[in-house]
């Protein structure tokens, strides 16, 4: 099944349950007609705090950037004594 | 520990990197790769479309330093995208895994033994770097890129559950067969190429492990992005909701 697919049923049988919601009023009227836009609404609340907590935990490694230029410095050298032509860039 | 040794003995890695103007970098990568790989039985195959900065003169001149049957030229006559290019080298990979890598340090070798390590362990098919766990990181990116990062790893986890953490990453390794299996069934080009595949992978069931990886931005020469990346990057979402 294409996954475009499963979205959409997932989508109908929330509304299917929104619907019969509202038919059979178990909660009242006014409260189910915003249940949508609640759910929206906690939708993107919860990707912002997705995004929030990825950027949060999204390390930057300046050290790997001074590692990598002494592992350079270290080809080089080793490059240059075998011969390759690693000279100016 | 016993098995983890017999499997480094009987195991061949072949890491396919394609190039276009990478002169110094390629030379670079692979001093690193070797270093870093000791015991491990591998190849590099460089595929290279046709840079005329004289990428292919360098990896001439380091055949002659680690081997003609360490290092494998297959040249290209132009650029003809990645996907191809990995089709290319496969062809001409004998391992029965096979790594693919950028060119540009932005992927650097020191991981690689994490890769085969944790393919040994696990039996995975698809060990793939992620940027985006603990142990991971970048180094270069601004806020402002790192939120489009962000952005676009939450649409991607929400609309398509792709089962790994880091789609647009590059650096993986793969079973041979996995990977002729999976690199026939992808279109994209471009970096959505990468998403395509582990996407792809994973509807096929797969078994795919991650690694964390640190990215550091390139260091020489200019960067390849374009500006329509992020409508490129939406387009490719799109398309694998319908395809895949």
């Amino acid at each position: 099944m294409k996954h475009i697919v499963k979205i959409l049923t997932l989508l109908v049988a929330i509304t299917a349950f929104w619907i019969g919601l509202l038919e059979t009023s178990i909660l009242p009227r006014s409260y189910t007609w915003l249940l949508p836009i609640y759910f929206i609404i906690t939708l993107g609340c919860y990707g912002l705090l997705m995004v929030g907590v990825g950027l949060i935990q999204f390390r930057t490694c300046p050290e790997e950037a001074v590692l990598l230029q002494k592992d350079v410095i270290e080809a080089r050298e080793f490059l240059k004594q075998k011969g390759v032509d690693v000279g100016s860039d | 520990m016993d098995e983890l040794h017999q499997q480094k003995e009987t195991n061949k890695y072949s890491i396919i990197i394609p190039t276009y103007n990478e002169r110094l970098n390629v030379a670079l990568i692979v001093y690193l790769v070797f270093k870093h790989l000791k015991d491990v039985d591998f190849e590099i195959i460089v595929v290279d479309d046709g840079s005329p900065d004289g990428t292919q003169d360098i990896v001439k001149q380091l055949q002659k330093v680690y081997g003609e049957n360490r290092i494998l030229l297959r040249a290209r006559p132009r650029k003809l995208g990645l996907g191809t290019a990995y089709i290319h080298g496969l062809k001409h990979a004998s391992g029965n895994f096979v790594v693919i890598m950028d060119a540009d340090l932005s992927h650097h070798p020191k991981y690689l033994p994490n890769f085969i390590r944790k393919q040994a362990e696990t039996g995975a098919s698809i060990v793939t770097g992620t940027r985006y766990v603990n142990g991971g990181g970048v180094h270069g990116w601004n806020l402002m890129r790192k939120l489009t990062s962000r952005g676009a790893n939450v649409l991607a986890q929400t609309f398509l559950w792709p089962g790994v953490s880091d789609l647009t990453g590059s650096f993986r390794l793969y079973k041979r067969s996995v990977l002729e299996d999976v690199i026939n069934s992808c279109v994209s080009k471009g970096y959505v190429f990468q998403m395509e595949m582990i996407v792809r992978a994973s509807r096929k069931g797969y078994h795919i492990e991650e690694v964390p990886i640190t990215f550091v931005d390139r260091v020489y020469g200019s960067s390849k992005l374009g500006g329509s990346e992020i409508v490129e990057y939406l387009k490719g979402l799109v398309y694998l909701l319908v395809t895949t």
